[in-house]
């Protein structure tokens, strides 16, 4: 029997497809919102399949993938799509995508940054306040029964006035950088490049960013520059009293190195969102009241994971409009 | 025998000043922290005598007291020093002075200013962004182990999209306005009187207020009044999404209706650095998820003690040397404090 193809009936099959090797939290959480007209989704995971025979067999038209950090688009996975011209990840991250080899075959990538970078920026904030005015560490002693025993609690140091180095001055960053000066801090960053029209004194590299710096708040990608670039040097020029704060990738930091750095207290203190090796957080931590962890959460909001939602639909739709892309991140 | 230096007055020439129970700061820094080449300390703690007794017998030419909020200074025991002329507080907050008996009398007050003003603002954000998002239970969690074990914790809530409602817009409440205008939230205000150039929206009654805000900060004076300001009402007017943060004084809220409303739900969160029987928390609370608590330390930082030394100091040389006060208490339109 044959079918009569409409062209405007948009049948699913006719739609298409979006490959999800593993589904990014957000859709986890929100699938409904990534129903399209545009496009439907493939869905990797789904199948009993090893991943690499799948795509063999399924996805030698799929133009575009969907990720996120937890779903990696390695070189092998790119060479089993043939057909592949976008890479859409629902993070602000993109180390989990090879950047060369989308480089290299006019893959273009786009990302959730600019989503993210408000709640992003209130969770760094928060979490340097609380470290500096130790207010964990006093919700602890409350909760313990301790204030009628015990009196007084150590004290915190004051923000304003303090030296905040912000690595990486990107959405993140100046978003942190706005509401730190509200509080009456110095701001000063390190970054790829210095920014035009940025108030803010430069700094060529996070040594010297550290030497100069109370605070340490890092909201830069991870690639292969950045990997381990917070490590002990770094952090004996922060000096005894200086706080890092980290709501980007655990591995910009050598994790051993500030642990040991803050066992010995060579660093005041450090609030931080991401470890290196995810949810496995070095148990030495756990016994610090100075150093306040969260399960890589603090920087997410509702709110930030629909506007995420509507950027990536928002995105994939343009895409298969041949319309620009919202998103997409720039090689500089 | 040499004569002795007149520019250098023996120890036993040196004015008084009363102290009824140490403060804070000798309790954290020692009783050293206010010394000054100008005054001499009269501790009234120091002695077995009890309090009327100790007056009678040691401070009738006493002419300034340092007091402090656990030390407060009653209509009483101005009545037993005839002659006081001035009373200093190393608080901001003036509610255990009876104002109206030193206005009777014309004694002159003088209090921490705006010293603490920013560390408190400070605290205010950071207690509500702990609540928001979630900060110290999730901390807890984490170091209990449960992230790998568990799997994800729950997400927090956006802190930009709130209404901010400032319950008393002083100098605490304005630079708590200063600070989240830089996260984006809306603000607005409750006061006793409205107050003009300013850009928030006013409110004329803390239950209005609460109807109309996400997050209502109590950043208010204790007087008679506010006793109990934040009641059932206001707590429901607030509602399930609603959070409250406390920095001011625990009388302020009737505590037992808050713990109530906070384990069941009909507001979503608190932060609280002052409660009705410090140290004395309701234990209710230690379990509770939601609520982040601090030992009335919200204008504790080294650098704001040193401020302080610096403004008590300056207030009692200033007076000892018939000069101008530095933070001088305006008397005249005070409102009734508690006793």
């Amino acid at each position: 029997m044959e079918h009569h193809r409409e062209r405007s009936d948009h049948r699913p099959q006719d739609l298409p497809q979006v490959l999800i090797i593993r589904p990014p939290p957000v859709f986890t959480l929100f699938e409904e919102k990534f129903i399209s007209s545009k496009f439907q989704f493939l869905k990797a995971w789904e199948s009993t399949l090893p991943l690499d025979q799948f795509l063999t067999n399924y996805a030698g038209s799929v133009r575009a993938v969907l990720c996120s950090g937890a779903s990696l688009i390695t070189l092998d996975i790119i060479r089993l799509l043939p057909s592949l011209q976008l890479v859409v990840t629902a993070s602000a991250g993109i180390n989990h995508i090879d950047l060369n080899e989308c480089r290299r075959l006019g893959i273009v990538v786009t990302n959730a940054a600019a989503v993210y970078s408000d709640d992003g920026a209130d969770a760094a904030v928060g979490l340097l306040i609380d470290v500096l005015r130790k207010i964990s560490a006093a919700d602890r002693f409350v909760r313990h029964g301790l204030w009628p025993a015990k009196g007084e609690y150590p004290l915190g140091s004051k923000l304003g006035g303090k030296r905040v180095g912000i690595v990486g001055l990107g959405g993140f960053g100046l978003a942190a950088a706005k509401r730190l000066e509200a509080f009456g801090c110095t701001v000063l960053y390190n970054s790829r490049k210095q920014k035009p029209f940025v108030p803010y004194p430069f700094y060529s590299n996070v040594y010297d960013l550290a030497a100069d710096s109370d605070a340490l708040i890092i909201c830069c990608g991870l690639t292969a520059e950045t990997r381990h670039m917070v490590n002990r040097e770094v952090m004996l020029a922060l000096g005894k009293q200086g706080i890092i704060i980290n709501i980007a990738r655990g591995a910009i930091i050598n994790e051993k190195e500030m642990v040991e750095c803050l066992v010995q207290g060579e660093i005041g203190g450090a609030g931080l969102d991401v470890f290196e090796n995810e949810p496995n957080v070095p148990k030495e931590l756990f016994e610090l009241d100075n150093v306040v962890l969260s399960p890589h959460r603090v920087v997410f909001t509702p709110d930030g994971f629909m506007a995420a939602c509507e950027l990536v639909v928002g995105n994939l739709e343009a895409f298969f409009s041949d319309k620009p892309l919202l998103s997409s991140v720039m090689d500089e | 025998m040499a004569p002795q230096n007149q520019s250098q007055p023996s120890q036993n020439d040196l004015p008084y000043v009363l102290i009824l129970k140490p403060p804070p700061s000798f309790v954290i820094f020692g009783d050293h922290f206010f010394n000054s080449a100008k005054f001499q300390f009269l501790k009234a703690y120091e002695s077995p005598l009890r309090l009327p007794q100790f007056l009678l017998a040691h401070a009738q030419s006493v002419q300034a007291v340092l007091s402090s909020g656990g030390a407060p200074v009653t209509a009483d025991t101005i009545r037993l020093l005839p002659n006081l002329r001035l009373v200093v507080t190393t608080s901001q907050g003036l509610n255990h002075i009876d104002l109206s008996e030193c206005r009777l009398r014309g004694i002159s007050v003088a209090g921490a200013g705006t010293i603490f003003s920013a560390d408190c603002a400070d605290s205010v954000v950071a207690l509500l962004i702990d609540v928001l998002r979630k900060v110290s239970a999730a901390n807890r969690f984490v170091k209990q182990g449960l992230w790998s074990s568990q799997g994800d914790y729950p997400l927090g809530s956006k802190l930009g999209v709130k209404r901010v409602g400032i319950v008393g817009l002083g100098s605490i409440g304005s630079e708590v306005a200063k600070r989240l205008e830089a996260f984006g939230c809306t603000i607005s205000y409750n006061s006793r009187n409205k107050k003009p150039l300013v850009p928030y929206t006013f409110y004329p009654n803390a239950r209005e207020l609460a109807a109309n805000c996400d997050a209502l900060i109590i950043c208010c004076a204790l007087t008679d009044e506010t006793h109990h300001l934040i009641n059932k009402q206001v707590l429901s007017a607030l509602g399930k999404d609603g959070v409250i943060i406390n920095i001011a004084r625990g009388p302020i809220i009737d505590e037992k209706e808050l713990v109530r409303c906070l384990i069941e739900g009909e507001i979503r969160g608190a932060g609280l650095d002052v409660f009705e029987h410090e140290p004395d928390v309701p234990s209710e609370l230690f379990a509770l998820d939601n609520v982040v608590m601090s030992p009335h330390n919200a204008v504790f930082t080294r650098e704001s003690f040193e401020d302080l030394r610096k403004v008590v100091v300056g207030n009692l040389e200033a007076f000892f040397s018939i000069e101008p006060l530095l933070t001088p208490v305006v008397l005249d339109d005070q409102p009734h404090f508690p006793g």
